[in-house]
Order: structure tokens, then sequence, then C-alpha cells
């Protein structure tokens, strides 16, 4: 580690075992994938016996743990170094590719918010593949499911920790890619594999918005690394005001990027879907890590971000329409794996609220408290799903509180989390998220306040419907049927420890953000450590003073009655029967919900059909027709019959010759005939 | 022997080989099949050492062309012998020699009869593509660029499927029409040149390039030359030849087809086109452009409504196409870097997946996808492969697809001589939406979901040979994908030189052409110092 280069991002020390992170689960993919099968097939062919299973899970689990122990490491040295100086430890392997004014190299950057999201990504990364050798022991492909999940890690740690656009871009298809893949593992299920193609499509468009976004971003500063974009953001020869259209349009393009990877308004139909995958895949990927990408991106890319007030607005605006939005279509959701899906999307709804106004840290804080409780709820989900046999309709569950204690205390810890009831984690973070929202001067008026009052409903319908689906799976009778009640059990200890380790940090993860109006103003240890990231912004971004008491006791009670309606409706008699009347009353309102108010419907038939209608139509009458048929043929037709015509002409016959002389000479003599008379 | 000869006359070594190939080819009686495999195989593989040997060579010589080497012809027509190599067709002759001994190991089993008129053809066609490639005078190129029918004309008309006929000749007459107007614009060009040397006319690129012609010369000169390389590109309208013939065409062909021919258009519009009308070439970018864009679209959406998997990768050449000609159009560096880049690219990745199309078709005799269906799970192997390629062709990071990609969009929006450049660059990314939409559609209708038709059951996963072939293919999308440095190094040079020289003496010919137009009394809209703009 030495130090080369001061920038406004910060004072840049080369590390040179950086590439270690993501190198672990690349090597453990390329050996569960290649090297192991190829073994397995000499093994079998000359020892007549295979690879134990064992070693799968050892190579990819140990993959994780060295990962995991390597960004341990950077992150302690960071953290040894002083914090005021703003360290960044920076590796450049390779020089990637250049033209033109274009250089893009294969080099790292390790800053606070890349060793946050790294810490996040490679233990509880670490933690799901222990959860998974459990979940998927009775797997036939058992060395492809650990491939593509150590591919993913791969792939995810080399989008945060990649030091410019187009490097973090490669993680991010990346990430996409696994995602296809994980999504359609059951692939032979016509189904499954339709939701991993629609999962990368729909995250293509996003990405199409990405690329654009990047080339605006290159023509307005001539560079895509980000700490030479952080210096010449701050120059002063740069000035918003000279690109009022241009700079807004760049950050807004990259901003659909980031609502396609993190399943925003109107790119968020692929995620619900994705739910196909195995369950520790939606755990891992569609809820702790991939899909918080674009909250990262945002982030990371802070400095920019606060120029544009416009930009910023749309962002905090998307944010808070998807958080009520997908709140509301929890509602309804009989799938216990969907109530997830949904909840995940308005839950980075909220993270996009905290960016968009500019609260960077609190985003991050958000993105963390819900890798750690909403992997714990899904992970949750999958024991029951495990211990229920694939079942995961929640009509059919029910009282199975008794027969799985360990995964019913952790998924409800966690639940409490995620409805923002103090002192558990996602209180915390959600209610900061309002606290900026409502105080934050950064965006065009009077949109935080309208964020604030949308949250705010979200955060009730939040409470709500993950209430639900506890008293729905846990709470009440059993409505399995007997003989697969008689099988009900719980998950075995890999699966477990892990809903353990993940509900305590669901529980008290939110201690690492203390809010200000603590008596004692106890020290916010990730809002600190975070500073030199957002430092470029800060100056010039505003929050009012508020008390935040008063916001807190607010956020309490809305939680509080979202539970307390779920209660009276899912768990009492009067309760039911009285949603059953209004079910009745307001059907239509009741089937719009359930049918998630059809925007699938709309997409396929407003997108998808009316593309292929217009293909068919371009192939047969443009290509095949006008094109082929009437211009090229055409053409060869009238070649055709115009030597056809010809050949008249030139039969070879000396009398036609002789009678086409004399008519010609008959024509000619009339002609000076009539001219002469 | 003299080493110093032998590299002087590297490019001509290279381009003959396959020569002496096929003429050993025609040497070798019908019966001896493996014979003609096995010498086809080498004489290929000969070429591709001798370029790998020109590749390492190769230095960036900023004045002239490298392995240069001038002979007279028929000097009384100022003819010559004229070959070279710079970093614009280097990387394009390794592609050529690069796929040869792939196509020649691909169809040891495809084809079994007339095996050595086969592999005859296969060699010709090469040595006249790297003719064409090397070649420095325009006559040289023309009777190479003509002479690459003959050989394609016999692949797709002997070797091909049933309807092989009507797509041969219309391949054949669609691209001789284009190339006969370009015959004319030749032969006018030459008429105007002069060799300041002996005083005469003379064919080569030189001479050719600092031509003193009418404005309305120029227009209809460039025309004529991209008339010619607009097909075999080809570029939207032109294209309709190309999915017949590479439907009807044996996959060796198909993979030649897609991989090197179609670049040769790409290629003569910056060997030829461009430098030598470079003001009209200015002045039809936008059009260039607009069509392109329009063909990056217009091919995907066709090709994502294709019942036969060869014709929705042919319609997927259209797509690919017109991004490297949207690339070109920018003239900027990194565009025609990225367009050229991306030329090799789409060597590699289409003619990886014309191979796997082929591998398919020799196991169930159909490329119907609705024949097919749930094949992962069958053909692991297979699956896998096929997906690699897939990826690069939809330009996933970390392939070959995605370093050209990028650099084209990224070089065409930033481009300040292209008008309109932002608004194509976005209608163009829609793009790399559709090539996502299309591609995985077909891979999931070929290898996922249920195994749907029962006769599929039988198939069999691919075999060492084919392995073995598919293995550098596999190869180089990873390698040109991670590590594109050590080829952009040697191209960039000739690239910079390229868009430099032409932006700079269109401002001349704007000049010579105002001047022109006043002396000869016409009247011009613009005044005529707008005329760069």
């Amino acid at each position: 580690m030495q130090f080369t280069l001061q920038h406004l991002g910060g004072n840049e020390y080369s590390f040179n075992l950086l590439y270690l992170i993501p190198l672990f689960p690349l090597l453990g993919a390329a050996i569960n994938g290649l090297l192991w099968p190829l073994l397995n097939r000499i093994t079998l062919v000359f020892a007549e016996r295979k690879l134990p299973r064992g070693l799968v899970h050892v190579t990819a689990v140990g993959a994780m743990a060295a990962s995991a122990g390597a960004a341990i490491i950077a992150f302690l040295k960071l953290r040894g170094l002083p914090l005021s100086d703003s360290p960044v430890f920076v590796f450049h392997w390779w020089d990637w590719f250049q033209a033109g004014g274009l250089k893009v190299a294969v080099a790292f950057r390790y800053d606070q918010l890349t060793a946050v999201m790294c810490l996040i990504i490679t233990c509880i990364g670490a933690m799901i593949h222990v959860y998974s050798i459990g979940y998927m022991s009775e797997e036939e492909s058992y060395n492809r499911y650990f491939t593509y999940l150590n591919l993913f890690v791969f792939f995810m740690l080399i989008l945060v920790m990649g030091d410019s656009l187009p490097l973090m871009f490669v993680g991010w298809e990346g990430v996409g890619l696994a995602s296809y893949l994980l999504i359609g593992f059951w692939f032979e299920d016509s189904e499954k594999a339709s939701a991993g193609k629609k999962a990368f499509i729909v995250n293509r468009v996003g990405d199409a918005g990405y690329l654009l976004g990047m080339f605006m971003l290159f023509v307005l500063f001539g560079t895509l690394n980000f700490s030479e974009l952080a210096d010449k953001a701050a120059a002063s020869g740069f000035s918003p005001a000279d690109h009022p259209w241009m700079l807004s349009a760049a950050l807004i393009c990259l901003f659909i990027g980031a609502a396609g990877k993190s399943a925003q308004i109107p790119l968020y139909v692929w995620l619900p879907d994705a739910m196909a995958g195995p369950t520790p895949v939606s755990a891992l990927i569609h809820a702790a890590t991939m899909v918080t990408a674009g909250v990262y991106m945002i982030a990371r890319l802070n400095f920019v971000y606060a120029l544009s007030p416009a930009a910023m607005t749309v962002v905090a605006g998307v944010g808070a329409a998807t958080a009520l939005f997908a709140a509301t279509m929890g509602f309804y959701q009989n799938d216990i794996k969907k109530v997830l899906a949904y909840s995940t999307v308005s839950q980075l709804g909220f993270m996009f609220i905290a960016v968009g106004v500019g609260a960077w840290w609190v985003g991050i804080f958000h993105l963390m408290t819900h890798a750690f409780f909403k992997a714990c709820l899904f992970l949750g989900a999958g024991s029951v799903i495990h211990g229920m046999h694939h079942e995961q309709d929640m009509r059919k569950m029910g009282g199975l509180k008794s027969y799985m204690p360990i995964t019913y205390w952790t998924y409800f810890l966690a639940t409490l989390a995620i409805a923002g009831i103090p002192p558990f984690s996602g209180f915390f973070s959600k209610d900061e998220i309002l606290y900026k929202a409502w105080t934050g001067g950064n965006i065009l008026n009077p949109a935080g306040k309208v964020i604030f009052f949308t949250g705010l409903l979200a955060a009730l319908c939040t409470a709500f419907y993950m209430f639900r689906s506890v008293f729905m799976t846990f709470h009440g009778e059993s409505r399995a049927d007997e003989h697969t009640r008689e099988q009900i059990h719980e998950s075995p200890r890999t699966m477990t420890a892990v809903l353990a380790i993940l509900a305590f940090l669901a529980t008290s993860g939110g201690f690492l953000g203390l809010p200000h109006w603590i008596p004692g103003h106890p020290a916010n240890v990730l809002e600190h450590w975070l500073e030199p990231v957002f430092a470029q912004s800060a100056g010039s971004l505003v929050f009012h003073e508020a008390n935040g008491f008063l916001f807190a006791v607010i956020s309490v009670a809305v939680a509080l009655s979202g539970i307390l309606l779920a209660r009276y409706f899912y768990l009492t008699p009067a309760g039911q029967q009285k949603a059953e009347a209004w079910r009745q009353d307001f059907n239509s309102i009741y089937t719009l919900v359930q049918n998630k108010y059809y925007v699938d419907e709309f997409y396929d038939f407003a997108i998808v059909k009316t593309i292929h209608a217009f293909s068919v139509l371009l192939w047969r009458i443009a290509d095949a027709f006008l094109i082929d048929t009437v211009a090229v043929n055409g053409l060869a037709q009238i070649t055709y019959y115009a030597g056809y015509a010809f050949r008249a002409l030139q039969t070879g016959n000396v009398q036609r010759y002789a009678v086409g002389m004399i008519a010609g000479l008959a024509v000619l003599a009339a002609v000076l005939a009539a001219k002469g008379g | 022997m003299n080493m110093t000869w032998f590299e002087q006359n590297l490019a001509s070594i290279v381009a003959f080989v396959p020569l002496l190939g096929a003429i050993c080819a025609l040497l070798i009686p019908a019966e001896e099949k493996g014979v003609s495999r096995w010498s086809a195989f080498f004489f290929s593989m000969l070429a591709f050492v001798m370029s790998l040997w020109m590749f390492a060579a190769y230095r960036d010589y900023s004045s002239s062309m490298a392995f240069e080497v001038r002979k007279e012809w028929i000097p009384a027509f100022g003819v010559s012998y004229h070959v070279g190599v710079d970093g614009i067709s280097l990387l394009l002759v390794m592609l050529t020699t690069f796929l040869t001994p792939i196509v020649v190991l691909s169809t040891f089993r495809a084809v079994d009869e007339k095996v050595n008129l086969y592999m005859f053809c296969m060699l010709f066609l090469e040595a006249c593509m790297l003719g064409s490639l090397i070649a420095l005078d325009v006559f040289l190129f023309y009777v190479f660029w003509e002479l690459m029918l003959i050989p394609m004309f016999i692949l797709i008309g002997v070797f091909g499927g049933d309807n092989r006929i009507y797509a041969t000749i219309k391949f054949f007459l669609f691209t001789f029409a284009g190339s006969l107007l370009m015959l004319v614009a030749i032969l006018y060009a030459y008429l105007h040149s002069t060799d300041p040397l002996t005083g005469g006319h003379s064919t080569s690129i030189y001479h050719l390039v600092n031509l003193n012609i009418s404005p309305n010369a120029q227009m209809l000169c460039f025309l004529a030359f991209s008339l010619a390389f607009a097909i075999k590109v080809p570029m939207f309208p032109f294209h309709t030849w190309l999915p017949d013939a590479h439907v009807q065409a044996p996959t060796g062909g198909s993979v030649i087809l897609a991989g090197v021919l179609l670049k040769l258009g790409v290629y003569g519009f910056m060997r030829f086109a461009i430098p030598m009308f470079p003001a009209a070439a200015m002045k039809f970018m936008p059009v260039i452009a607009a069509l392109s864009v329009v063909g990056v679209i217009y091919g995907a959406l066709v090709a994502m409504v294709q019942n036969d998997i060869k014709k929705l990768v042919a319609y997927s050449s259209v797509s690919h196409l017109g991004f490297v000609m949207l690339g070109l159009a920018a003239m900027t560096v990194t565009g025609v870097t990225g367009a050229l880049y991306q030329s090799i690219n789409h060597g590699v990745s289409t003619g990886a997946l014309f191979l796997i199309v082929g591998i398919i078709y020799e196991r169930a005799h159909t490329r119907e996808i609705a024949h097919f269906g749930g094949l992962a799970k069958l053909l692991p192997f297979f699956a896998a492969v096929f997906l690699v390629v897939t990826l690069s062709s939809i330009a996933l990071p970390v392939t070959n697809g995605f370093i050209g990609e990028f650099m084209i969009l990224i070089g065409t929006f930033a481009s300040g001589t292209l008008k309109h450049a932002k608004i194509m660059t976005a209608l163009a990314s829609t793009g790399v939406v559709l090539g996502a939409v299309y591609m995985l559609w077909m891979y999931q209708r070929v290898m996922l979901g249920p195994v749907t038709n029962e006769e599929n059951r039988g198939l069999e996963d691919m075999n060492l040979r084919e392995m073995l072939y598919m293995a550098p293919v596999i190869a180089m999308i990873f390698i040109m994908g991670l590590f594109p440095e050590p080829f952009l190094r040697k191209v960039e040079p000739s690239v910079n030189k390229f868009v430099n020289q032409v932006t700079s003496r269109a401002k001349e010919v704007e000049e010579a052409n105002a001047r022109w137009n006043e002396e000869h009394g016409v009247k011009t809209a613009k005044a005529p110092e707008d005329g760069n703009h």
C-alpha cells in the first residue's frame, strides 16, 4: 500500500491485493463450473465413481469466506488510516481499452462506500451460500447452482469496486447475466425460463439508459473515471448552468438504468417474476445486493447528481411513487415470495427517496438494514417453503409458529424491522429517510413534502402487508392438508443458524446510524464513516432543522396502526368478516389490486404484442413484398420482359429482317413524302 | 532464405498460400476425400501462421503501408501489383485466416461429395478475400473483388440447400450489379488520375486520393462505389440477398459470408470510397448513418420474428452491420476504431453462431425453431457453448461484442461532424435491447423449457472435433473482450490517420469545389465559406 495521488475524491493509496476480493468468487465459479465436472468425468471413467458433492459447496463457501476475509482486511486497513484524509485504496490491473479520447482501465477503487458494499455483499453472500447447502441439498445440478452464485458475487463485486462507469457497467450487466441464469435455474419449466429472459430484457432497457447517460457524461466531462469525474465536476471551469439540458438528461438516463436494475417504476415488472428462482437467490440477488445497485450508483455519483435538482427530483419522485405503488400491490398477494418481492420494490423506492433528496448516507443506511432484514425474511420464507415441501401459497399455511419456532421468531423480528418498530434496524433508516425528505431543500419545491406523505403512507402499507404475511403464515389455525401437515419440519441447522445471525443483524443494525434526536447525541457511525465519500456534494446541499423526535413518534404511530389493522383483519373473526364484506363491496378495486393493476397485461399488449405485430408486418410487407418482390425481383422481371420484347428483333430470321427493313423504308418514305407535300 | 525479402512480401505470401492450396485441391482426385480435407486444413493453417507472423511483425508505419510491394503489372495503363497492409486491413486479414481453418475443419463431416471442389472454393475464396484486403491498386482490388463471386457462387449453387439456384443467382446479380457501377466509377476516376512520376494515369490508391474532378462527378462516383459496398455490407435496403444466401449456403459458406465477405463492404468504404471522394463522403454521412440506424432496428425486429434459426442470424447480421456502419459514419477515432473492431467481433461471434446452427442442423436436419425446445438438458455442453456465443452476440461486457458496440456508440454520440449524431445514437441503442430480445428468445425456444419434440432425445452432444474448432472461437470471444488493447494498438494509429486525412481532405476539396463552381458559373445556395459545415 503506497500513497499515489491526491484527488478531490480522496487521497489514493495503491493497494495491490484489492483484486483478490473479486478474484476468489471467480475462481470458485471456475472450479465448480469447469474443473470439478472435468475431474468428475475422469473419475467416472477410470475409477467408476463420482466426486463427493461436498467438494462443490466447500469450494463455493470457501471462495466466499476468502473473499469476505479479503474485504474485511481491506476494510480494517482503510479504517487504520485517518478518515479526515479521505483515504481511498486503488488498484490498477490493466488498461482495458482506449481509442480517441476514451480510456478505460480495469482498475478498482475501495473507499468507505465500497467497503460498506463489499462487506454486505461478501458477508451476506457467504451466509446465503451456507444456507444454500441445506436448501439445495436435493438439487441435481448442485455445482451449476454454486457456479452461478459465485459468478454473481464476482460481478457484484466488480460493480461496486470498479473505478469507472464502464467497469461498473461490466458488473452491472454481469449481475444481470447471473440473475438471468439463476432465475431460470430450473429452465425445464418454460415459465421460469421466461421469467429469466424477462428480467434480462427489462434490465437491458435500463442498461440502454445507462449507456446513453454514460455517453452524455463523457461528452460533458471527457472522462468516465469516478475520481476524474469528481475533479472535473468540482473544477471552476464546469458550471451546470452551461449545460442545463444535457446534465439533467444524462443523470435521468443513468437513473433509467438504476430503475431497471433496482426495479423502479416503470421497469419494476421483472422483479416479482424473478421469484421463480431458488429462494436463496431471491434473498441474495433480488433483495440484499443486486437490486440495490441503482442506489449505489447514484450515491457513487453524488457529486454530479447534486448539480441537478431536476434529476434529483425525478429520482426521489419515482422512488416515492414506487414505494407506495408497490406497497399497495403487496396487499393481496398470496404467494409468500411475491409479498416479499413487492416489498423489496417498495423498500428500494425508499432508498431512492433518500438518495433523491440528497441524503446519500441514509440511502446506503437503508440499503444495509434492508439487506439484513430482507435477506432474513426471504430466507425465512425459504425455510417455510422448504418445510412445507415447496408450498408457497400462504392460504395453505397458518399456524406454522409451533412447527418452526426458529423460523417464526427470526421472521417475526425481521418483520418488526421492516415495519419500522424501534429499536429494530428498519425503524432508524426509514425514519431518517422520511425526516430527510421533509427537511431536504435540494429538490424542486414542494416535492419534498409530497414525497414525505407518500412515504408515510407507504410505511403504513408496509407494516400492514408484512404483518399480514406473518399472521397468515405463522399464526391461527393450520390450513395445510393432512398429509403436508404431518411432514412440516424445522429446517436444518445450516439454514436456521443463518436465519439467527441475520435476525440479530436486522434487530441491531440500526445502531450504526443513530439519529440526532436521541438524548446524549450518540455517534452516528455510518454517517461519519461515509462522510469523505459525500464530502464533495455536502457543501451544496441544504437540510433544514426540524424536531426529529416528533417525526419518530409519527413514524412509530403509523407503523403500529398498520400492524393493528393487519391483526384486526387477519386474526380476529370480526375483522375477517369485515374484510370479506368489503371485498364484496369493492370487488373491482380488489380485483384491480390483486391483478397488480394489470400493468403486466398492459405492457404485454402495448409493447410486446405491438412490436411483435409490427415486426411481422415489417418482414412480410416491407422486406418480403416491397423490397424483395417489388423492387428486387421486379427489376429482374422488367429486365426479363425487356429482353423478351427485344428478342423479337433478333430472331435470326432473314425474312423478318427484310420485312422490318421494308416496313422501315415505307415509314421513312411516308414521312418524307408528308414533309415534302 | 532472405528474411527481409520474406518479411517484405509477407502480405502477398499470406494471400498466395491459400491459392497454392486451391491449386493443390484441384489436383487431388475426387475419391481422396481425406487428402482433400487435410491438405485444405494444412494450407489454411499455413496461411494463418503466416498471418500471425505478419501480426507480430507489424509496426505502425506512420507514413506508408506495412509489407508494401509495388511491381509494374500493366504499365501501359498505369496498373501495378501494389499491395500492403495497415491497421485497417491487418485485423481483417487475421480474421480471414483465423476463420478459414475452422471452417475447413467444420465441414469434415458435413461435406462428403465433391470434397475437392468444396475445398478448392474455400481456399480460392480465401485467397481472393485476402487479395482484396491487401490490394492498394484499385484495379487489382477489383479483380479480386469480382473473382470472389465465383467460389461463393459455386459454394451456394452446388453445396447449398433446396432453393440454392435462386439464392445463388440473386446473390450474384445483386452484388455484380453494384460492382459494375463501381467499375464505371473506377474508370472515370482512372481517367482523371495522374501519376506524378510518369505523368500518365494510374490506378494506385496513392494517386486516386488526389483526384481533381467536378463536385457532381465526386458525388456520382461516391454513390457508385457506395452502392457496391453497401450491397456487400449489406446496408438497408440492399440486404434481401443476404437471408436467402445464408439459408441456402452450406455452413462453411455462411461462416465465411457473414464472417468476412460482408466486412469487405465496410473495408471498401474505408479504403476506397471515403478517401477517394472525401467531400462527397462527408456530405452523405448523415444518409449512411440514417440507413445504418434503420438497419440496426429493422434487422433486429425482422430477426425477432423469424422461424428459421439461420435466417434469424442472417437478419441479426443486418442489425450488427448497421452498428458498424454507424460507427464509420461518425468519423471519430473512437467510432471508426469501434466499427473496425466490431467487424472483427461480428466475424467471430456470428461465424460461431453459424457453426452452432451447422452443428444442430447436421444432427436434426432442420433449422426450424419450432422443431426444438429443451435441448439444454440433452446437450449440456452444446448449451454452454451456445450461451457464450449468444452473450457475445448481444454484446455482454467481458465478451468481444461489448467493446465494439460501446466504442461505436460513444464515438457516434460524441461525433462533431455527423448531424443529429445524438438522436441517432439514442435510436441505435434500442438495438442493444432488441438484440437481447431476439437472441434470448431464440435461445429459450431452442434450448430451454421441456423437451417438446421426442425426436430430439436421440441428439448427441458436441464431439471432440466440434469442440476443437469451437474452442478457439470461444477463446477469442473472451480474449477480445478482456484484452482488446493489443488489437486496438495496431488499429488506432491507422484509423487516426484515416479520420484526420479524410476530414482535412474533405475541407480542401470543399474549397476546391467552391472555386470550381465559381469558375464554371454554377450557382450554389450556400456561400463558399459555409461549404465545410
